[in-house]
């Protein structure tokens, strides 16, 4: 079979063979609906309450997406300060990854504390646990500057601004786009973490709720839900980041 | 004395006081126009000589002059190359070379206004090195020795008086190598530019310079100044002569010396 074929079909077989796999095992070792009910199910169950999938998977979109862009912001702001001073990068550096190692988790009634339960603590969760990856990667890219490149700006006269204008951030673009795809799925489970404990909408709150009423496979139809965003954005982030640093990759490294 | 590069017991640490020492009542002068070599054993600290000359780290010991003045900031009037080309993945070949134009005044500020005018300069920089039609490449699809010729360029661009090299050509092969040889020869004739050659490679330095400097280990201080009087155009078959070999066989015998 033609390669580029084969590589563009081997996502669709994969994911058919899991979910044929899936419902093999199901079938066979005769496990209960209301443990793990098989993807006929929880395909039915999609179909069946589909107004609501539809109305909380866009809303807990939104607020990721609201979360995620102020990660962005934040962090490409951050990583930039923190690529610019070797002192701010020893003063915040254990502080970040003090604040990364806290579970988001006990980070959402503290939220909901200040802003009361809903969208607010679920943005907010979705912002704090995705904007880490961007600022290391985008401290990383400044970071790795060649110390020659440096010298021979330096020696032309070049203020630091200009080195991080011509070289620092023009470098650390891939690092970012990259960031982008590790920071949008941590995003989703941000959203979700906190929809989970403290909303009344979203999937999050979708899956609890189908949860106290024993609905098993509506519980599992919200993590499809989730799975196909999640997917839908990871991809988008992959595109935008071919299209806006194409000359960082052209490896052929993992074409085989 | 009206030395255009010219050290005068130049010492300098690195990391501080108690540092390594790094170079110690190192003097050197290079006339304007001259071409220098300066060679020596790994570590002497030909690299620390070359931040210094241009002002990228300041002495704790001795002065500095280039041009006559004392060298209190990064010498604006150098262009430099190092063995790494480090041209900029992400721009053309061409908008590589217009970095420095970017940057050195009083280029900056005229730039949009003379963008054509330094656009031809770039381009026949280019091609007075063999690089014609290569402008709109990118650096990932030029050969090594492509890429060290547009280095080159990059260093000459804003026409600096004073050109540092530091092992430009220690990354590439022999054939290579001499080609480019014969590429900073001809830039070095038709531009009257002063060159400051850092290498290890004796015949590089023999073939290339008017003097050349043998440093000692490091602490590293000049042992020796031996000019070399092969006239100008000199034909790479000079290097096969048996008074080349003379020369470079004598500079051989000191760095040995300089290595125990």
């Amino acid at each position: 079979m033609n390669r580029s074929l084969s590589i563009r079909l081997a996502p669709w077989v994969f994911t058919i063979a899991l979910l044929v796999l899936w419902e093999l095992a199901v079938a066979l070792l005769r496990i209960p609906v209301f443990f793990l009910p098989p993807p006929t199910a929880v395909a039915r169950a999609t179909f069946e309450f589909w107004p609501a999938i539809y109305r909380n998977s866009l809303f807990t979109l939104a607020t990721t997406m609201i979360g995620f862009a102020l990660a962005v912001g934040f962090g490409l702001a951050l990583g930039l300060l923190v690529g610019w001073s070797r002192t701010i990068y020893a003063g915040l550096y254990p502080l970040m990854v003090g604040f990364n190692a806290i579970p988001k988790v006990a980070v959402v009634p503290i939220l909901v504390l200040w802003f009361g339960i809903g969208f607010v603590p679920a943005f907010l969760t979705a912002f704090l646990i995705s904007f880490f990856p961007i600022v290391v990667n985008v401290a990383t890219g400044l970071a790795t500057i060649e110390p020659e490149l440096e010298d021979v700006l330096k020696g032309l006269g070049a203020s630091k601004l200009d080195i991080m204008q011509k070289v620092g951030i023009p470098r650390s673009l891939p690092y970012f786009f990259g960031s982008l795809k590790v920071a949008i799925t941590l995003a989703f489970v941000g959203s979700v973490v906190s929809e989970t404990i403290a909303s009344n909408y979203g999937i999050g709150n979708l899956m609890l709720q189908a949860q106290a009423q024993f609905q098993v496979p509506l519980i599992f139809a919200g993590l499809i839900a989730l799975a196909v965003e999640g997917i839908v954005m990871y991809w988008a982030m992959a595109v935008l980041e071919r299209r806006m640093t194409g000359w960082a990759q052209r490896s052929g490294f993992a074409q085989g | 004395m009206s030395a255009f590069v010219a050290l005068e017991g130049v010492s300098h640490v690195y990391g501080g006081a108690g540092g390594t020492l790094a170079v110690e009542g190192l003097s050197l002068s290079v006339e304007r126009g001259e071409f220098a070599a300066v060679v020596g054993p790994s570590g002497c600290g030909k690299s620390t000589l070359m931040k210094l000359a241009t002002g990228l780290q300041f002495p704790f010991k001795g002065t500095i002059r280039i041009a006559g003045e004392a060298v209190t900031k990064p010498v604006k009037i150098a262009g430099m190359a190092f063995q790494a080309p480090t041209l900029l993945p992400w721009r053309t070949t061409l908008e590589n070379l217009l970095l420095p134009l970017e940057i050195v005044q009083p280029h900056r500020s005229q730039l949009s206004r003379k963008k054509g005018e330094y656009v031809a300069r770039a381009e026949k920089l280019l091609a007075s090195v063999g690089l014609g039609g290569v402008s709109a490449k990118y650096p990932w699809e030029l050969s090594g020795g492509m890429q060290m010729r547009a280095s080159l360029c990059r260093a000459l661009i804003h026409e600096p008086d004073l050109l540092m090299l530091d092992e430009p050509f220690a990354a590439l092969d022999a054939f290579t190598r001499e080609e480019l040889w014969g590429v900073i020869r001809d830039l070095h004739a038709a531009r009257r530019i002063t060159v400051v050659l850092v290498t290890h490679d004796l015949r590089e330095a023999v073939f290339l310079a008017d003097r050349v400097f043998v440093m000692s280990a490091r602490p590293g201080r000049i042992l020796l100044e031996r000019r070399v009087h092969f006239e100008r155009p000199r034909d790479l078959e000079i290097t096969y002569t048996p008074e080349f070999q003379a020369v470079a066989h004598e500079l051989r015998e000191h760095i040995h010396k300089a290595r125990q």
